[in-house]
């Protein structure tokens, strides 16, 4: 991505994130308090942080690829089942994807 | 400080610290995926809700249009509206503190003043602003600890970083994940964004993956 595009994003996600928030202090409560939207709301951020473990740990660009990071988000999903705090987590997927890529 | 809200200024200083020290995970994310340790600083003082930044970070990373980081930030910011909706009568602020408050309805925020209810509403307007400041300070301070650490490491996958952005997003999910429909919905979304990456182009899965939350959320009860 260009460096001019780069601030795009920045600006654009800064915009939109405020914006969002004002709406929630601005507009009447019954604009958003229909109850199929805030189940949907309510799953979003489960979708897309989903999304974002796959698309980040399984892919590169447009192809399915399994690599090291395989196996540091496996590190991860140990820590999180044996109840680590989040910096355990992140740094146990770092430590073993390091590990692996480094063995290759 | 009065005594009575000494519980609720732990409550808001443990959420951010706590809290606060993702930033550390995100700032080295943001320098990962290409952007100046300025432009990762930035979105932790403008942008301020942490995942939607993690979001458009990923997507610039995933070498995604600048659209498709956008939108999934967008996306992943809307539920900051529905706090705002349970802020506002709370708050009771007009103008600028009006804007200030915005800015800091975040999730932790949100949450911190909706636990201090039984103690009272003095305690749960504390509550909001202590969080949301503290959250804003340990966040941007550690986002700037990240960056810095993630330019003096170089090479991401050399240190792991590459596996640490998705790990994060995991741990981020992880205590979302409260029910089966819920870790149903999870996996149907990981499948989803597997099975339709090779046809659409870098980025573009992840903003689709809301689909699934449309599919699931219009019918489930």
């Amino acid at each position: 991505m260009s460096p001019g595009a780069m601030w795009v994003v920045l600006a654009a996600t800064s915009a939109m994130s405020l914006a969002i928030k004002l709406l929630g202090h601005l507009v009447p409560e019954r604009w958003l308090a229909r109850p199929r939207l805030q189940r949907v709301n309510a799953l979003v951020p489960i979708a897309l942080l989903s999304a974002l473990v796959v698309a980040q740990g399984l892919v590169v660009k447009t192809h399915v690829v399994l690599d090291h990071r395989l196996a540091g988000l496996a590190a991860a999903l140990a820590a999180l089942f044996a109840r680590a705090p989040f910096p355990v987590v992140v740094l146990s997927a770092a430590g073993v994807s390091a590990l692996v890529y480094h063995l290759h | 400080m009065r005594l009575e809200l000494r519980p609720t200024v732990r409550d808001a200083l443990s959420v951010s610290l706590t809290v606060g020290a993702y930033g550390v995970a995100f700032g080295a994310a943001g320098v990962a995926a290409g952007f100046s340790i300025l432009q990762t600083c930035l979105f932790s003082l403008v942008t301020f809700t942490g995942a939607s930044q993690f979001a458009a970070v990923g997507v610039v990373a995933s070498g995604g249009a600048a659209i498709s980081a956008v939108a999934a930030a967008s996306l992943l910011a809307t539920r900051n509206a529905l706090y705002g909706i349970q802020m506002a009568p709370l708050l009771q602020v007009r103008g600028l503190r009006r804007l200030g408050a915005a800015h800091l309805t975040i999730d932790e925020s949100t949450g911190v003043a909706l636990s201090q209810v039984p103690r009272g509403t003095n305690a749960m307007r504390a509550g909001f602003w202590l969080t949301g400041i503290g959250v804003y300070v340990f966040w941007n301070l550690f986002t700037l600890l990240g960056a810095l650490g993630a330019r003096a490491l170089g090479d991401p996958a050399s240190f792991g970083l590459d596996a640490a952005v998705p790990a994060a997003f995991l741990g981020l999910l992880w205590p979302r994940l409260e029910n089966n429909f819920l870790r149903a919905t999870a996996l149907v979304s990981m499948a989803f964004v597997l099975v339709i990456t090779p046809w659409l182009p870098a980025g573009l899965p992840i903003v689709c993956s809301t689909l699934v939350a449309l599919g699931a959320g219009w019918r489930a009860r």
